[in-house]
């Protein structure tokens, strides 16, 4: 099976609280470190399980600029057979249509037979290119798919994480684009001897023209959602915060949940 | 008529003559024994290289200590005492066996060098032993059948009990001393045996009117003597007493180095690495040769595993059962009849992920070991197999990627490194710099860097740096994990990057000295780096700077504090650092001390320190709850330690144990800084 | 403006989504005087009680009746609305697991600018709609400018339009569009559906829930909350870090991915207060927020806060608990 997974270049949140330039146009980005995004992670080692299984090969793809490279290498040393980066100044600030139609440009050049993106991304959480992207493309698609089975070379069988913590299962035909939940697998660590021996290995780099497409159909022309600034909301009323030492404000707290009838 | 009992060659034996057998015995015994150790020696050949012939003179003192006087035996007295008799009496009729065999057909040999006054004082001594022996042998088959110690129990996932090849051995060997003793015994000598001596004893109860009774006696116990000699000699190594053969060799080439670990493969550079095909232990012959001469050697004594914290919570790591596997598959794979098997994955195989991930590298399971073998080379070795394939806990990943974005496990920004110093009232704490290079450097590393309940750590050995008039500074944001759990949980290169990092940083400081509050940061810039300025552990210094009355101490105030120090792995058994801490503590005057079962050398680790402190192992119990009620059992309510890691395990221990309010655990940099006067 | 405005209604088993009226409120933050227009698709008794439902509250309903959306099969209805929808149209669904699956698809083939996310709408000017996102986990929120001209597929972080006004009732009419709809051969078939396992206590049932979050530091200290809750004849739950680090079940967990509670009292211990663990909470219960870190996101919902180690202060509360109840 020819797998292509879209892997995307975030910010590491982690333990670390973002904060916002002065002019409120962008986070403060010097001391961030990025990596993958959680979601195309699990997604790249599910791409990986299913062609261990049944053969086949995995694609990582990206839409970016030269420091994506990193990120392509690191999924490519974990296990995925190519790399490819879609760079284009002509690409910039694209919106999820404009990177989904990069990603359909591209996935025509080839023969997949499953794409697979993450869920969401950790900096932006739209979750919406695998939608657009099978849209675009007329595949059937299903999303925060949390299991897949591959049934035959025309089908696969898929799980989906629902509300309440169910699964919906559903077939789906091939050729499809689902869209991965985290948790769907364990994903296998990345030595960094891993990739020093993915170190060299080549990554093509395809434009807007190599791409056929042309600039209104792409980036910041073409995008109709923009973000204006990054703010942090004023904190309305919020919580009465109780003061006072521990044992104070315990006492208090045990009389406001008797009197509320917390304790029976 | 006879009229003396002759020599065995000289008879016959079951209708062919004494010489016959005599010659065919050792023939074909020597004849198979040296076949089946050709074959054993098969998979070493196989095996990664391991370069063992340095240090020669170090390595016959080891000979000497280790081997010949049996130096760590002792720690299991009972034990230890019966094996001392056991393998005392092996030396000594050493001499004894050889002779025998070759008068069975040269009966008039007498060994070089024993013919006249020496040789009777062997043959008395030759005579004690062979009782000592024998009797030890009844004495370790009750032990074995009727009290059982726990630790020759063998859990049912590892199969069945070894009781059967223990009491095997054993008789064989008894049965060498009664058949020797009989033999010389009914030699039909007027002279008297050596007094309350199995042969004796023999002596007495044989009917000495019939010679032909005695001959019979005199040939056949010696070509049963003789026959169960080569038996056992073949039997050796197939089994746990192959220990006899290479335990000599196994001392002799015997890790020289604590708290080490070994590089990825012998013979190659680290430039050289990126040529490997994979890292650490894939196949069986990934391990080196020394690694399957242990396998071989074991003694299945169970004291590894009876001294391992692991084992004791309930981890699915028994050191023990980790090499009778492995000895147990190279018996299979690499058969002395029939083929040898093809080769496969271990993990999985052999070994299972947790049993690997298990271990807190404390060492006690090498300290333990009769015939020194060496375990957390072949556990890092296994790791690194791991982290090559990927297959690492997730918990693991984590804290390994962050190392790698951010240089610590925890994932926190470089620049909040120092964030410690910033709460120190009144005391400064530099960062090195062009304008700024102090003689000595405060390695603080990540855990007391970043934790909140470690910083008090580095605010205490601040504090009390700044007060003694030390002249230091700190890495602070240059500085990055020292790395020493990252390559010993197997992630090698990442290793190298952070020492690479830290090397530079250090060099680059001007400082003369390290010194560190942190004993893992402590081993890995001794062991682990090179060319770096000395390194001393935050105790060492202390003791200097009290004899030296730059620091003058308080005594206790409270007179029903009880204290007792816990050695960390990597300041004790790792650096040998037992007496700096003791020192440094009862230089506090009015200081009551107490010392737990399991000190200095047999101390139990806490749970381990660096990542292992986001590894979620499956266990009973927390080990530093285990910690907590020794203490607690040794009649203390304040435990000092010198280690971070030992600090927070303990401390959580104490939470979940309930001894709260009735022990606490102080840093030992806590305390001195309390009665700094 | 005058653009058709239309709500996706989701209901499972009868029962409608508690969100459904939030869209309301959304509407009239792009246009005061908008008319939205509620879609239902079901099958049977259940969609047409459904939609009548959803009548006492919009203007028009419009309801596709058919065996094939019995189960709402995103890959099936997506088709069905291009063939009822005006050109042009705003449609807002609830941003949850459906809204995800249908909402990009959908916005590509109605050519029309897809919002996803959106937590407050503040302009609506010709056809451009400023609206009110968040990113990176909700550390910061954004202002999109969106273009609207060709018409928006909007999702709706539930319970992010909710007011304390009654919501207002009229007498809408169903209209049934089932007619109008072409059958569709959907490449992606509903099989069923696995429930979730439950566990030894359920937890939506409860009226005083425990609940810790990642703040509990590790398994061994969650003793420290049953204490509490066995003294406030409570049980225990969580937020879903603790399922993925296995320290509790899975049926503890709340959440919009775990279970929905209803409880009377709500005790967060180390909840930093996610959009999708309060999204499991309904019913406005009395929130008490326990957390060392004053910033966290529960202090916003929380009806009275302690910031504290929950650690340290869990076992006092418990001891005073317990004095309460002796005295």
């Amino acid at each position: 099976m020819e797998i292509l997974v879209c892997v995307k270049r975030v910010p590491d949140i982690g333990e670390n609280e973002i904060e916002i330039t002065s002019d409120g146009k962008d986070i403060k980005r010097e001391d961030l470190v990025y990596s993958v995004n959680e979601w195309d992670n699990y997604a790249v080692e599910e791409a990986i399980q299913i062609r261990d299984k049944v053969g086949g090969s995995v694609t990582v793809v990206s839409v970016g600029d030269d420091e994506w490279e990193d990120v392509l290498r690191r999924e490519m040393a974990m296990g995925a057979d190519k790399g490819v980066l879609l760079k284009d100044e002509k690409f910039d600030g694209s919106d999820g249509k404009g990177l989904a139609t990069i990603l359909k440009a591209f996935v025509e050049k080839g023969n997949y037979d499953l794409i697979l993106t993450g869920a969401q991304a950790s900096d932006d959480g739209a979750g919406q290119v695998g939608g657009m992207l099978a849209a675009l493309l007329d595949w059937p698609f299903a999303s925060l798919v949390n299991k897949i089975e591959v049934v035959d070379d025309k089908t696969l069988r898929i799980g989906r994480e629902i509300e309440g913590g169910n699964q919906e299962i559903n077939e789906i035909q091939l050729p499809c684009v689902l869209s991965i939940q985290s948790g769907i697998n364990e994903p296998r660590y990345v030595s960094l001897r891993g990739i020093r021996k993915v170190a060299s290995k080549e990554i093509p780099v395809y434009g807007c023209e190599d791409l056929g497409l042309s600039e209104d159909q792409v980036g910041e022309k073409a995008a109709k959602v923009k973000r204006i600034d990054y703010f942090i909301p004023e904190i309305g009323k919020g919580a009465e915060i109780l003061e006072g030492d521990l044992e104070e404000v315990a006492e208090k707290l045990a009389e406001l949940l008797k009197a509320k009838g917390g304790i029976k | 008529m006879m009229k003396e009992v002759l020599s065995p060659a000289y008879t016959t034996f079951l209708g062919l003559p004494g010489s016959f057998w005599g010659v065919l015995i050792p023939l074909v015994g020597i004849a198979c024994f040296l076949y089946i150790v050709a074959r054993r020696l098969i998979p070493l050949a196989k095996a990664a290289p391991d370069p063992r012939f340095d240090r020669i003179n170090l390595r016959i003192k080891n000979l000497f200590r280790y081997w010949l006087f049996q130096y760590k035996q002792p720690r299991y007295i009972v034990a230890g005492v019966i094996h001392i008799v056991i393998f005392a009496g092996f030396l000594v009729l050493s001499i004894r066996s050889i002779s025998l065999v070759i008068e069975g057909f040269y009966p008039d040999f007498v060994f070089p060098g024993l013919g006249g006054f020496l040789g009777k004082v062997y043959s008395v001594l030759k005579t004690y032993f062979a009782t000592f022996v024998f009797i030890a042998c009844i004495v370790a088959v009750i032990r074995r059948v009727v009290f059982k110690p726990e630790r020759y129990k063998v859990p049912p996932k590892y199969g069945k009990e070894h009781t059967f090849e223990a009491i095997f051995v054993l008789a064989l060997i008894g049965s060498l001393m009664v058949f020797e003793s009989l033999f010389e015994a009914s030699s039909g000598t007027k002279e008297a045996l050596p007094p309350l001596t199995l042969a004796w004893f023999f002596k007495l109860i044989l009917p000495t009117s019939s010679i032909s009774f005695l001959q019979s006696v005199h040939t056949t116990s010696y070509f049963i003597h003789d026959f169960i000699f080569f038996f056992f000699l073949c039997f050796l190594p197939f089994g746990k007493h192959f220990h006899v053969l290479t335990s000599i060799f196994n001392v002799f080439f015997m890790k020289l180095d604590r708290g080490v670990v070994k590089p990825v493969r012998y013979g190659i550079s680290e430039e050289e690495l990126d040529n490997l095909e994979y890292f650490g232990i894939k196949y069986f012959e990934d391990f080196t040769w020394k690694h399957m001469l242990d396998f071989y050697t074991c003694v299945d004594c169970g004291r590894c595993s009876d001294n391992c914290p692991a084992n004791f919570v309930g981890r699915p790591l028994s050191p023990r059962f980790l090499t009778i596997k492995s000895r147990e598959y190279m018996f299979d794979r690499f058969p002395v009849l029939g083929l040898i098997k093809p080769k496969e994955p271990v993990v999985g195989k052999i070994f299972e992920e947790d049993e690997i991930w298990s271990c807190t590298t404390c060492g006690a399971c090498e300290e333990e070991c009769p015939v020194c073998n060496e375990y957390i080379n072949k556990i890092v070795d296994l790791r690194r197999g791991l982290v090559d394939e990927g297959n690492v806990p997730q918990t693991i990943q984590k804290a390994l990627n962050a190392l790698e974005k951010r240089g610590n496990p925890y994932g926190k920004m470089e620049s909040k490194r120092l964030e410690w110093a910033k709460s120190l009232e009144g005391i400064e704490v530099k960062e090195v710099s062009k304008k700024f290079k102090p003689e000595v450097l405060y390695f603080v590393d990540s855990a007391t860097s970043y934790d909140e309940r470690l910083q008090e750590i580095a605010k205490a050995t601040a504090t009390i740096l700044t007060k003694a008039g030390v002249n230091f500074g700190v890495l602070g944001k240059k500085e990055k994990d020292s790395g020493h759990e990252v390559r010993r949980f197997g992630e090698e290169f990442l290793f190298m990057t952070l020492r690479d990092m830290n090397t530079e940083a250090i060099l680059e400081s001007g400082a003369s000295l390290i010194v560190t509050s942190d004993p893992h940061a402590y081993n890995c810039l001794k062991k682990d780096y090179s060319d770096i300025p000395p390194v001393e552990h935050i105790t060492e210094f202390i003791l200097r700077l009290i004899n030296e009355g730059k620091i003058k101490l308080k005594p206790i105030e409270q007179d029903d504090l009880v204290f007792t120090y816990h050695d960390p792995c990597y300041l004790g058994r790792h650096n040998l650092l037992y007496d700096v801490p003791r020192m440094v503590l009862d230089s506090i005057p009015n200081l009551k001390r107490v010392e737990m079962k399991r000190c200095r050398d047999r101390s139990f680790c806490c749970g381990g320190g660096g990542l292992m402190l986001f590894y979620e192992a499956e266990e009973e119990k927390r080990m530093g709850q285990v910690r907590a009620e020794m203490a607690y059992e040794a009649g203390a309510n304040v435990i000092i330690t010198a280690c971070p890691f030992c600090l927070v395990n303990i401390e959580d221990g104490i939470k979940t144990s309930g001894l709260e309010g009735k022990v606490r655990v102080m840093d030992i940099t806590e305390l001195i800084l309390q009665q700094l006067s | 403006m005058a653009r058709s405005i239309f709500a996706y209604i989701v209901h499972s088993n009868g029962e409608i989504d508690d969100s459904y009226l939030d869209f309301i409120n959304a509407a009239k933050k792009i246009d005061p005087d908008a008319k939205v227009t509620a879609v239902v698709f079901g099958h049977g008794d259940e969609v047409e009680n459904v939609a009548k439902e959803v009548a006492n509250y919009y203007p028009e309903v419009w309801k596709v009746n058919k065996e094939s959306v019995a189960y709402p099969n995103a890959e099936i209805i997506r088709p069905m609305l291009l063939d009822i929808l005006p050109n042009d149209s705003i449609f807002m669904l609830p941003h949850n697991t459906f809204g995800m699956d249908l909402g990009p698809g959908l916005s590509i083939k109605i050519d029309s600018t897809y919002i996803p996310d959106v937590v407050d709408i503040e302009k609506a000017e010709g056809d451009t709609l400023v609206v009110v996102r968040q990113e990176f986990g909700g550390q910061v929120s954004t202002h999109v400018s969106c273009d609207i001209s060709s018409g928006a597929v909007i999702t709706i972080r539930p319970g992010a339009f909710q007011t304390e006004e009654e919501p207002q009732k009229v007498s809408g009419n169903v209209v049934d569009k089932s007619s109008e709809v072409k059958d569709v051969e959907a490449k992606r078939k509903y099989i069923e559906v696995i429930e979730a396992e439950v566990g030894d206590v359920d937890i939506s049932k409860e009226d005083v829930l425990v609940s810790i979050g990642r703040g509990i530091g590790d398994q061994e200290n969650i003793p420290i909350a049953e204490e509490l809750a066995e003294a406030m004849g409570a049980v225990v739950s969580c937020s879903r870090p603790v399922v993925d680090a296995k320290w509790m079940d899975k049926s503890r967990q709340v959440g919009t991915s775990g279970k929905t509670v209803k409880p009377k009292i709500y005790i967060a211990m180390g909840i930093s207060g996610s959009f999708q663990h309060m999204g499991g909470i309904k019913g406005n219960p009395f929130i008490v927020a326990i957390n060392k870190n004053p910033k966290a996101p529960i202090f916003q919902y929380a009806d009275v806060g302690v910031v504290a180690d929950l650690l340290e202060f869990a076992p006092i509360l418990t001891e005073k608990i317990k004095e309460i109840k002796k005295g």
